[in-house]
């Protein structure tokens, strides 16, 4: 590490006490490098062993990295705390503004303690930190407006974060999300219930710090080596052009996207929802996270009129990506763009994860059709496919739990199928609702294994994708190399998307000019070290692979490879963690 | 000649930034401490990004205003600040009407845009360009 550079400076913050301080962890940054690898070794040091997720003794960690703030693509925060969805690790990830924020206002990461009797939000600008009431900001009906209220009363325009939460963090929805710079998302896991059960309704972080490098020279010509390969190359153009959308129709074509709560890997009105369709008549700004030359965020503008008054209309602009199409657009039998556009707004507005709000929804629609679940239980509500309406009510029910059933619906598809039956085909896999991939095994051995239960953890979609034809073994393994190295991306905070630009000569020398020392090798190491660590908190915490739930819809519907079986994938979970050492 | 950074199109900025971690950079820095050019939301970043730049004034009102006679004219438009004349007491930055002259939170002083055009070569989506004062007048 450089001299002078302030990345080890760890900030604590005690909500209950309503006091912070600065600690020097640079053992922690020397060997763990920065985001993942170090939030892992805060959370384990900060989490009581067992604690309920929704106590306030639950910590939030938010880390970043050395190469944050020198060089593109640098641009994510990692988030740790236990999750309330699976009852242990809790890991998030999002970009915006938030890693540079924090780097520059000094810290390479935030720890948050304890809970606030009242509501509060904490203003960190650089050395400075505020606890400021939140009580009147409690309750209100926008996240939007949260958000703006916030940015109005607070300085560092262009240079701060502000992450907060919804109406579904407050009222602890366990898939509830932290919202930055409107559009970006700690979407996965519930980390906007944490927040709700320490009162903790926001975090805004401001800073424009230098930071210092070794050699100037180098420094920038590693910089234009990682700038030239992601602004001339191909590598990035997919995320710039039609953003993650672009995967719609492609995996639709090889049977892949599931749909209708997976009773089809294909969808008749996927053209409808491609990004190639959004784009056309929808997008109307496309930004940056910061120090991202890509820009892969899309925001599609939503032009409607008020139906009280002629000529009278409103453009409200709405993000949108590969991931929210899947979940709340066809796995609902979303017919039309405007339809899933309206019930994502309200989705971000009220404070969900995308995801597993669109998974829970598609459950409760087959478990209606099917009469495990009546009319009242819905509270009336009549969910159909594609009939967005019926969904936009279904999601303020999650939030406002006017009765057992959407109580049980608050916390998770795992949580209501096992309550009201039908887990054949409630689709979460280690109690997180699955992504928008049914690719064949590699996929769903990734979501079972990964730390975070995330097709971005080792990327199974793409094995299958790739591979013609593999055993359980081989995708095991891949999946644990896979993941393995994706330790250090998310240790340096580098964008997955650029995963074809930081190669590891490249990692290791921009790390150089960052001044760490690593060979490729170490790096290699230290990712399976760091996953390793992981998995020891999650077992910690009871994660169990021999446990592990497989909804039997998923050996029902046809994928690329053909049937998938559930002897298959559960042998490449053992394979997984014979690889990384672990038992089953 | 003078040349200066032109703003083409703010509304093609996507609000990177990469032009403020490049200015740094110039200056042998990581991180946007030493940084003249200012990306920021209009409120929200789904109303796009103000671009924030010193346009090199014909007749550049901080120079009038500087106690210390810390900025001279550049000839053709602009100016330059010398740090060491310069008492930080923020006159030029209340005087700019663009917010062009940037605080250094850092050495406590004014800076300004020294006109290198290196913010240019980084930006991805065409929202800058490096060309000489008098064609923007004309």
């Amino acid at each position: 590490m450089n001299p002078g550079d302030p990345l080890p400076r760890v900030l604590y913050i005690d909500l209950e006490k309503k006091r912070s301080w600065v600690e020097e962890r640079k053992d922690l940054f020397e060997k763990y490098l920065g985001g993942a690898g170090v939030a892992i070794h805060l959370l384990e040091e900060e989490c009581p062993k067992g604690v309920d997720p929704l106590d306030p003794q639950n910590p939030i960690v938010f880390a970043v990295g050395p190469l944050v703030g020198l060089f593109p693509y640098a641009s994510k925060t990692v988030a740790m705390f236990k999750s309330p969805l699976t009852g242990n690790l809790g890991e998030s990830h999002a970009g915006g503004r938030s890693a540079t924020s924090i780097r520059l206002a000094g810290y390479g990461a935030i720890v948050i303690r304890g809970g606030s009797e009242r509501p509060v939000y904490v203003a960190i600008h650089g050395d400075k930190v505020f606890f400021r009431d939140a009580s009147a900001l409690w309750g209100m009906r926008s996240a939007y407006a949260v958000g703006r209220v916030i940015r109005e009363r607070e300085p560092g325009a262009g240079v701060r974060a502000i992450i907060r939460i919804g109406r579904a963090g407050e009222k602890l929805v366990r898939y509830a999300c932290a919202i930055t710079e409107t559009y970006r998302h700690f979407g996965r896991l519930g980390l906007g219930a944490v927040f709700g059960c320490k009162k903790l309704k926001a975090i805004v972080v401001s800073g424009k710090r230098s930071l210092p490098v070794s050699n100037p020279k180098k420094y920038r010509e590693v910089y234009d080596e990682i700038f030239e390969l992601g602004v001339r190359s191909e590598l990035m153009k997919k995320y710039h052009d039609l953003g993650t959308a672009a995967n719609v129709l492609p995996l639709n074509e090889m049977k892949a996207l599931p749909t209708r709560n997976l009773s089809s890997s294909s969808f008749e009105k996927a053209e409808a929802l491609s990004g190639e369709e959004l784009a056309r008549n929808f997008l109307g700004r496309r930004v940056a996270c910061t120090h991202c030359p890509t820009g892969c965020i899309h925001l599609a503008a939503l032009r409607e009129p008020y139906p009280d008054e002629p000529y009278f209309y409103k453009t409200v602009m709405i993000t949108y990506d590969y991931e929210p199409i899947y979940a709340l657009g066809t796995m609902l039998g979303m017919e039309d763009a405007r339809g899933f556009l309206k019930l994502m707004d309200i989705v971000e507005d009220i404070g969900l994860d995308a995801m597993s709000t669109g998974v829970v929804l598609a459950w409760v629609t087959e478990a209606l059709q099917r009469g495990l679940i009546t009319l009242e239980d819905t509270a009336g509500i009549e969910l159909r496919w594609g009939d967005y309406e019926s969904y936009i009510k279904a999601v303020e029910a999650i939030v406002s739990q006017p009765n057992h059933f959407f109580e049980a619906l608050a916390k998770g598809v795992d949580y209501a199928s096992s309550h009201y039956g039908g887990e054949e085909f409630a689709l979460a896999f280690g109690g997180n609702e699955m992504p928008g991939y049914h690719t064949g095994p590699a996929c769903y051995i990734g979501y079972l294994t990964g730390a975070r239960h995330s097709h971005l953890d080792s990327a199974g979609y793409s094995f299958d994708e790739k591979t013609k034809e593999f055993s359980p073994e081989e995708a095991g393994r891949a999946l644990a190399r896979e993941e393995s190295w994706r330790q250090i991306l998310s240790s340096l905070v580098v964008c997955f998307f650029a995963r074809g630009v930081y190669r590891p000569a490249l990692v290791s020398k921009a790390l150089n000019a960052a001044g760490f020392e690593l060979s490729e090798e170490e790096l290699q190491k230290l990712g399976v070290e760091i996953l390793r660590k992981k998995h020891a908190f999650k077992r910690r915490e009871g994660y169990d692979p021999a446990k592990l739930r497989i909804p039997k819809r998923i050996t029902e519907v046809e994928a690329p490879h053909g049937v998938i079986t559930e002897e298959f994938v559960r042998k490449g979970v053992e394979a997984y963690f014979e690889e990384l050492g672990l038992d089953v | 000649m003078a040349k200066r950074v032109l703003i083409v199109d703010s509304e093609r900025c996507v609000g990177c930034q990469l032009c403020m971690y490049a200015c740094a950079r110039r200056w042998g820095e990581g991180g946007i401490a030493k940084s003249m050019i200012y990306i920021r939301s209009l409120g929200g970043i789904e109303r796009g990004f103000a671009v924030i730049i010193c346009r090199a004034c014909e007749d550049p009102p901080c120079a009038r205003v500087c106690p210390v006679d810390a900025i001279s004219r550049r000839e053709g438009g602009g100016v330059s600040i010398d740090p060491h004349k310069c008492i930080g007491c923020g006159l030029c930055i209340e005087t700019c009407p663009f917010g062009a002259i940037i605080w250094d939170e850092e050495s406590s002083k004014a800076r300004v845009c020294n006109y290198c055009g290196y913010c240019v070569r980084y930006c991805p989506h065409g929202v800058l360009r490096f060309v000489e004062v008098e064609e923007v007048v004309t």
